[in-house]
């Protein structure tokens, strides 16, 4: 398949890219753009360790033709660190226990993010439904769930983290 | 934990994320057949194909390979003949991935088909077409062991209940996809290509490098293999998998680095999960509830391999020991070869499904003589320290905690029998090793060694053979080392699973690295510190026993007050310590970086000049130049073998079971059961854990949390269903691995027995609970809707076939006639679907192709 020439903004910088139309979101950020952050864990776009954000809104990029992205703004993993540190769900996490073998945390952070985004102040109930797009197999999930409350906590707070 | 940054942020490099200039994808076909001869081979057409560099098969790589010693019988790609779907036929290689699935098709084998075997019980009965030539009967291993005198004990014995438990296949199903790059260099000597280097995602790096010296005919020193970030494991990496020695076989043909990454079907065709499994127990207890004797009958399905089926088969009778004190054990296991994929090692290995019948049949017993259910465990305790009837010793036994501290917390005393109608609570209880005293390949050689090496810059740098898979192997390695050195945890840099640079480590599995590696560890750390604390001795004139090293300082203990400080950086999550932080002494510490007296990079002559006299106290790096001033190079190194006295007894298959250390697990569930659907929600799980000592809470809650829910996916969700040797769900999903919305809460409880022999008194923590999970649940569901369920996972369809059971209703034909609470053999299809027509041609003398409904004869 000829290859055609399209431009992406992805985390705020554009990218000049010959791709193949067929080709799908993740492959371009993995394999052209080595944005390896975000994963492949399945064949079905069952697993959601892919997720970024497209105009802040959480969808799983192997499901989405790399094409059909062009005019709009790309979030991915690589993209949430702020001024070079962790933002406060990247350093929850990581405190936390969030993150076992860490696999499915970029795609549950990007879930997250689009969450937090939209619920500032979710209930326990509206997290579990929200993550119920992204699997693991390490965590059992519970240990999330006090990294979210007390990432939102933190910001709350308007804590730094380069304390 | 250490690299929480990388995992965050996405900057960790998992073997996917890899590549490397010339690299090349190469893709695997499969057989589409269970059982088969090939009789040719044509790969003309795939190689013509634009794009395509080369195509492998089995007679570019003809050498057996195994896990086992006693089970090399895999090739990387099948030689002369395949033995389930989705075995290894051939490779291609090409410039992309792409192009490499199009040339798969274009692949021509000629496959002569042969009668297949799926029913572990029909295999065993095999006379001809035998999966492997030199198993008769299909028969990988069996095993016949009494200890004491069962007889005597059933004799004894007031109570007597016998049933048979099936439990289904269940699968790792680990995110991260196996992933394997393999490239050669070319020897400057010789001008010929000469070392291989492999990034493997791999529990298992040291064993890798050996397989792949074996296949490849090549020494092991010439063989470099690197472990990457590993995005989970769980044992399904805990072996060689067929896509590691093929990368390597394709990069050395091609010449050039090839990748091979398996789709999630392919990881699901790879397999090595845990066996399906049929349990005959019989147990026997007095009317005060002291078990008297316990037979266990148990065939596993373990596909067509043999993979760590030895071990496995051996598991599932060991470990009916070392948990309650049972005085008489009689043990029959068959470890049975099918034309499925193999099973292998996973989380809890060969124990889980025994403990699943155990525990429920024990449950059946105390009902039956009117015995709280906790109560009878606790009548049934071990004494230790004692040495089983079958030859294990246990040390530190921190059960009986156990069970008190989810008796309490889960309020069972005042709740059990009186909750509304349909919800339940179950108690259960489980172990598993610290690591196998005796190790795969017999030697004398340690299980463990690691180096460390301080330099001047005050950087500690350790050395471990370890695998960190997301378990927290490098975080603990860190955090001993910290610990003994009494420096910062930002100071120690840990450098692991690189076959070139650290020394050797036999694997992450049966939960052995915190035990052993982490004893190694403390060992390298107290000879390095030796070290350094003689040089500081004799700087600050006392004797070494009177130095202390805490917060990156070494003092003298009657200098000035010491304070009783642990210096270790603590998550804010993990109690104990996040109070003491804030007494830590206002010191002058030096940090890693700047504001060094003494100026670290001078001799410590020269340092000397500023000094008045002896100190009290020194920073981490004037001891550490000290030292080196004095001795020379700062290295030291520590290795772990388990003692001899906990290495289990004589007889046949006594290798397998003895642990230097075993962790302890009580579980109690409480769940609600749907009386029309058949649906159980599990609502909580309170599940203590003793682990010796928690080296790190939050890490330590994350592994018991993790476990008890891969245990409650096995009891309620998670199942492989066949047809004609086809897998029917290769997929997440269809999997039903559980997702947020399905996941309980679960409240974690750590025990700590401080074992005489863990490091700091530390055991496992990652797989001892997840055993006890199925049979809390099994237990709960009783206790709410009054139904035994001998099958696991208790689908809907079975719990509802149970219920209406026991309520004379009618049989819905939702199982095709199958009781769950009495199963008798497998049904191909799974116990609740039903392909008709579906999956690959059976060969027509085929035993299996009879025409029975789809239950059989149940």
């Amino acid at each position: 398949m000829r290859k055609e020439l399209i431009s992406l903004r992805i985390n705020g910088r554009t990218h000049e890219l010959a791709i193949e139309p067929s080709a799908v979101l993740l492959d371009v950020l993995r394999q052209q753009l080595q944005f390896t952050g975000s994963k492949r864990g399945c064949d079905d776009s069952s697993c959601g360790a892919c997720t970024v954000l497209i105009d802040g809104v959480a969808m799983m990029s192997c499901t989405l033709l790399a094409a059909s992205c062009e005019g709009q703004d790309i979030t991915t993993i690589e993209g949430v660190s702020e001024h070079g540190s962790l933002a406060a769900i990247q350093k929850a996490y990581g405190d936390w226990g969030g993150a076992q073998c860490g696999y499915c945390t970029p795609g549950f952070i990007m879930t997250v993010k689009s969450l937090l985004a939209e619920n500032p102040d979710p209930t326990e109930e509206d997290i579990r439904n929200a993550l119920s797009s992204n699997l693991c197999r390490c965590t059992g999930y519970n240990q999330m769930y006090e990294a979210i409350r007390s990432a939102i906590a933190a910001e709350r707070k308007g804590a730094s983290v380069a304390e | 934990m250490v690299d929480a940054a990388e995992k965050t942020t996405g900057t960790g490099k998992y073997t996917d994320d890899l590549s490397l200039p010339g690299m090349l994808i190469g893709k695997i076909l499969h057989s589409p057949y269970p059982h088969a001869r090939i009789k040719s081979i044509d790969t003309s057409r795939a190689e013509k194909l634009d794009g395509v560099i080369t195509v492998v098969v089995g007679h570019d790589a003809p050498k057996t390979y195994g896990i086992l010693p006693v089970g090399h019988d895999e090739y990387p790609l099948a030689l002369d003949k395949v033995r389930y779907v989705g075995d290894n036929v051939a490779c291609v290689v090409a410039t992309n991935e792409a192009t490499a699935e199009k040339a798969l098709e274009l692949i021509d084998v000629d496959y002569e088909v042969l009668p297949a075997y799926f029913d572990p019980e029909e295999s065993m009965k095999a006379g001809t077409d035998l999966i492997h030539d030199h198993k008769t009967h299909n028969l990988e291993k069996d095993y016949h062991h009494a200890f004491g005198d069962p007889d005597k004990g059933f004799a004894e014995a007031d109570e007597i209940a016998e049933a048979r438990f099936i439990a289904n296949e269940v699968t790792h199903a680990a995110m991260e996809p196996h992933s394997t790059l393999a490239s050669f260099e070319i020897d400057p000597h010789t001008g010929k290509p000469g070392r291989l280097t492999v990034w493997s995602s791999t529990q298992v790096p040291y064993y890798l490098q050996h397989k792949l010296s074996l296949v490849l005919d090549m020494p092991m020193q010439q063989i470099r293999v690197i472990k990457p970030l590993v995005g989970g494991g769980f044992g399904g990496k805990s072996e060689v998998i067929p896509l590691e020695i093929i990368a390597a076989v394709a990069a050395r043909k091609a010449q050039a680095p090839v990748k091979i990454t398996y789709t999630r079907e392919e990881v699901f065709w790879a397999h090595r999960g845990r066996p399906r499994t049929i349990v005959d127990l019989k147990t026997g207890v007095t009317k005060d509830g002291r078990i008297t004797a316990v037979k266990a009958r148990v065939v596993q399905d373990g596909g067509a391999y043999c993979s760590y089926g030895v071990v496995t088969i051996l598991y599932s009778g060991a470990l009916l020991g070392a948990l309650y004190d049972i005085p008489n054990i009689q043990y029959d296991g068959y470890r049975v070869l099918t034309n499925k994929p193999a099973c292998g090692a996973m989380r809890g290995h060969g124990t889980v499904n025994v403990r699943f019948a155990f525990e429920s049949q024990l449950d059946e017993l105390a009902a039956r003589i009117g015995m709280d259910p906790a109560e009878i465990r606790q009548r049934n305790l071990l004494q230790p320290p004692c040495i089983t009837v079958n030859g294990l010793r246990v040390q530190s036994y921190g059960l009986p905690e156990c069970i008190e501290k989810t008796v309490e917390r889960s309020g069972w005393k005042d709740r059990k029998g009186k909750l509304p109608k349909g919800r339940g609570l179950g108690i259960a209880c489980s172990h598993y090793v610290s690591g196998a005293a005796n190790s795969i390949i017999r030697s004398d050689m340690p299980h463990s060694t690691v180096n460390i090496k301080i330099d001047r810059d005050g950087g500690v740098v350790v050395y471990t053979g370890a695998s960190e898979i997301g378990q927290g192997s490098d975080t603990m390695t860190a955090q001993i080392t910290a610990e003994t050195l009494g420096c910062s945890l930002s100071r120690v840099r840990v450098i692991a699973a690189d076959t070139d640079l650290t020394p050797i480590d036999i694997g992450s599995y049966s939960s052995r690295v915190t035990f052993m590696a982490g004893n190694a560890t403390l060992r390298a750390a107290q000879e390095v510190k030796k070290l350094i604390a003689a040089a500081a001795a004799k700087k600050m004139v006392c004797e070494a026993d009177d130095l202390i090293f805490r917060n990156d300082t070494v003092e003298r203990k009657n200098g000035h007050k010491v304070s009783e400080v642990h210096v270790v950086t603590a998550a804010p999550g993990s109690l104990p310590r996040a109070e003491s932080r804030g007494q830590a002494e206002q010191s002058s510490a030096a940090t890693v970086s700047g504001h060094v007296e003494g100026q670290i990079l001078r001799g410590s002559l020269q340092q000397k000049r500023k000094e008045e006299g002896p100190k009290d106290r020194m920073s981490f790096e004037e001891a550490v130049v000290a030292a080196i001033d004095f001795h020379g190079a700062l290295t030291g190194t520590g290795s772990y073998a388990p003692p001899p006295e906990a290495r289990g007894g004589k007889h046949k298959g006594a290798g397998v079971g003895p642990s230097p250390a075993y962790s302890y697990s009580a579980q109690v569930a409480e769940v609600s059961v749907d009386e029309e659907t058949g649906e159980v929600t599990v609502h909580k799980v309170w599940a203590a854990h003793d682990c010796g000592r928690a080296l790190n809470p939050v890490s330590v809650e994350g592994q018991i949390i993790g476990s008890v829910w891969m245990g409650m996916g096995q009891a309620l969700t998670e199942e492989m269903v066949w047809k004609d040797g086809m897998l029917m769900n290769p997929g997440l999903l269809e999997y039903r691995s559980p997702s947020a919305v399905e996941s309980p809460s679960i409240d974690p409880i750590i025990v700590e027995s401080i074992d005489p022999e863990g490091p700091f008194g530390a055991k496992e923590c990652s797989e001892g609970s997840l055993a006890a999970t199925i049979p809390a649940i099994s237990n709960a569901i009783y206790d709410a809707v009054g139904v035994r369920l001998h099958e696991s996972p208790f689908t809907p369809e079975r719990v509802l076939a149970a219920i209406r059971a026991k309520k004379n209703a009618k049989a819905m034909n939702l199982t095709e006639g199958v009781d769950p609470t009495a199963p008798q053999r497998f049904r191909e299809h799974g116990g609740s679907l039903w392909f008709k027509g579906k999956g690959p041609e059976r060969h027509p003398l085929d035993p299996s192709r009879k025409e029975l409904p789809a239950g059989g004869a149940d």
